[in-house]
């Protein structure tokens, strides 16, 4: 049994409008559908608007879906009463992108990472502070800096105090969006080997948004492809990106800069009135899916 | 076309003066595009901002020359500058929202960057200006140009920038992290764009990035900054087939699919980016550096020539040095 199943997710929001008037329904996700087992990485990739980051907000109803379905671990995570959502959400967290503006800039570190185990009254004190010590080294931060604010910390240090709030309850399911696009790149190898090596530590299973198509090769078991709110694409990372299907998938790896020179350039433009929106997805070859 | 020698910008802050560029020296030659490399902080924008005379206090260019089409730049009066900046030389930003005045239409920015330098009347300035705007490939120019800056993608908003780039003829352009912000299928098509403009104009380009992929494919020559200096320079397939400084073979090496296989640990460089005012002495990348050795933390080093038109600020390139040194890299 796969630990999270997305069935039919479907996000509608309602755009423009205005006092006493309704504005126009637009569906960010529509339609979409995939499982993740456990200790896999799950790769989600689109660009912006594609509806990537709305369908992990909603797996973990951080933005409530329209209609659908969120199993973990065989339940249904949609139709949790508020206090069952509570529990459920010490078995799956989120890691945001920009480590700058989400962290409460007037917490201390230790505060940051204890907060969640002091919201799940886990713990007495003195046994919180010493987890949050060991939370601490298990992401690489010198436990001397307990005490400083995050503007005191590097881009990357921040993303690991983010990291290590994330895993306070310690999770098997963790939503990574963007979890390394806002640091530089000589630091973001360093978080894409924390998070590998807390994988395998901690047995945990990633969802992971991206839009860096060779971080997402690199790392991801497998891929689902979003354009325009659906899944446009999906399969093992080896075959989608070797032979990728859908007119859309093929535009998007063509437009990722290579870092070598010599490399030909091949760009595939897609147009987008020859894009099939009702197609549905179709097994083309062991596990890889395309909406063609 | 463009000779800057030995750009020194401090930022006077609280602490003492801090050099946001120390010592930059580089050519841009006509008709070719120069790649400048670097992390936030590394003082790459502060060397695009020093070459537009933009920058603003705390901060000021404290030593060096500008010399561009053989006239220094830094002993021209404000009005010849205005005269220089968006006519000859002209800057395109990251970010295509902040960049255009939201309250005006697309139309009347672009034409704005005409009438300034009086190369065209009211009268034709329309004319010219949705002639430019279907010169970078925007879709019915002519509608478009009533729009204002929030009916246009981001995309879009870049085009309109490059338009107003391009709208004096210059003979170089600066270009500041142009496709940062932007989708990747869309990043591909403004530096399509580029290129285009670039050869049917027959333009310099400055093209500043901290994406080595952008610089493979658009760049002829690349200096990577760090910490306020170049590092490296040198023709492109040489800086990424045969890097010379431990910093530029690091970035290179860090990137996924670089080295590794699938599912393994990247190969990281350690520590952080240093920011201005704590840079560290001597050679900057020192402390994260897995080749350092003892001269390497005191002076910072000069740069050895490395093959043609190759340089390198490292010590590994001081044969002398590396002999004499007790702890010798490996």
């Amino acid at each position: 049994m796969p630990l999270v199943e997305v069935s039919h997710l479907v996000k509608g929001f309602v755009r423009g409008g205005g006092f006493l008037r309704r504005g126009a329904t637009v569906t960010a996700v529509d339609d979409v559908s995939f499982s993740i087992e456990e200790g896999e990485t799950f790769g989600l990739v689109g660009e912006s608007g594609s509806g990537k980051t709305t369908t992990g907000r909603c797996m973990l109803r951080l933005i409530e879906p329209t209609s659908g379905a969120v199993r973990f671990g065989g339940e249904d995570v949609l139709a949790f009463s508020r206090r069952r959502l509570r529990e459920a959400r010490r078995h799956m967290q989120i890691v945001f992108q920009d480590p700058y503006s989400s962290l409460n800039p007037r917490m201390r570190a230790r505060q940051i990472v204890e907060e969640p185990l002091v919201i799940h009254r886990l713990g007495a004190r003195t046994a919180r502070r010493d987890r949050v010590a060991e939370l601490f080294r298990l992401v690489g931060l010198d436990t001397a800096h307990l005490e400083r604010y995050p503007h005191e910390f590097s881009g990357g240090q921040r993303q690991r105090i983010g990291l290590a709030r994330a895993l306070a309850l310690k999770p098997s399911f963790l939503v990574l969006d963007e979890p390394v696009s806002a640091l530089d790149v000589s630091v973001q190898a360093q978080v894409v080997n924390l998070l590998m090596d807390l994988q395998e530590q901690l047995k945990l299973t990633y969802l992971f948004i991206a839009h860096d198509l060779r971080l997402v090769e690199h790392i991801c078991n497998r891929v689902a492809v979003m354009y325009l709110g659906k899944i446009v694409e999906m399969g093992p990372t080896s075959s989608l990106f070797a032979s990728p299907q859908h007119a859309y998938t093929r535009a998007l790896l063509s437009a990722i800069p290579v870092p070598d020179p010599d490399s030909p350039k091949h760009r595939i433009t897609l147009d987008p009135a020859t894009v099939n929106r009702e197609a549905a997805l179709k097994e083309i070859a062991r596990g890889h899916w395309a909406a063609i | 076309m463009l000779e800057v020698s030995r750009l020194t910008t401090v930022f006077d802050l609280a602490s003492g003066s801090a050099p946001a560029v120390d010592d930059v020296s580089f050519t841009v030659k006509a008709g070719e595009t120069l790649g400048l490399v670097g992390e936030s902080g590394s003082g790459k924008s502060v060397t695009a901002l020093s070459i537009m005379r933009l920058v603003q206090p705390p901060g000021r260019i404290a030593r060096g020359t500008i010399t561009f089409k053989g006239r220094d730049l830094l002993a021209l009066d404000e009005s010849q500058m205005r005269e220089v900046r968006g006519a000859q030389i002209s800057l395109i930003f990251q970010e295509p929202m902040t960049a255009l005045n939201p309250v005006f239409t697309i139309g009347d920015q672009v034409a704005e960057a005409l009438l300034v330098h009086r190369r065209a009347t009211r009268r034709d300035a329309r004319a010219q200006v949705v002639d430019l705007l279907g010169k970078v490939k925007i879709p019915d120019p002519a509608a478009r140009a009533r729009d204002y800056p929030h009916q246009l993608s981001g995309g879009m908003r870049q085009r309109v920038l490059i338009a107003m780039a391009i709208a004096c003829k210059p003979s170089l352009v600066i270009a500041d992290e142009p496709t940062t912000a932007l989708d990747v299928t869309i990043q591909a098509q403004i530096l399509d764009l580029l290129r285009e403009m670039k050869s049917a104009l027959d333009l310099s380009l400055l093209l500043i990035t901290h994406d080595l992929g952008v610089i493979a494919e658009t760049a002829d020559r690349v200096a990577v900054m760090y910490a306020g200096r170049i590092v490296e320079h040198g023709a492109v397939r040489d800086i990424f087939r045969n890097p010379q400084h431990p910093y530029t073979r690091g970035l290179l090496a860090s990137m996924p699919g670089a080295s590794r296989a699938r599912g393994q640990r990247l190969r990281a460089i350690d520590g952080a980016v240093p920011v201005l005012g704590a840079f560290p002495s001597g050679c900057a990348f020192h402390p994260r550096c897995p080749d350092r050795f003892d001269p390497c933390p005191t002076t910072p080093p000069p740069e050895y020539a490395v093959g043609a038109a190759h340089g390198a600020r490292c010590y590994l390139h001081d044969a002398e040095k590396v002999s004499s040194s007790a702890s010798r890299p490996s």
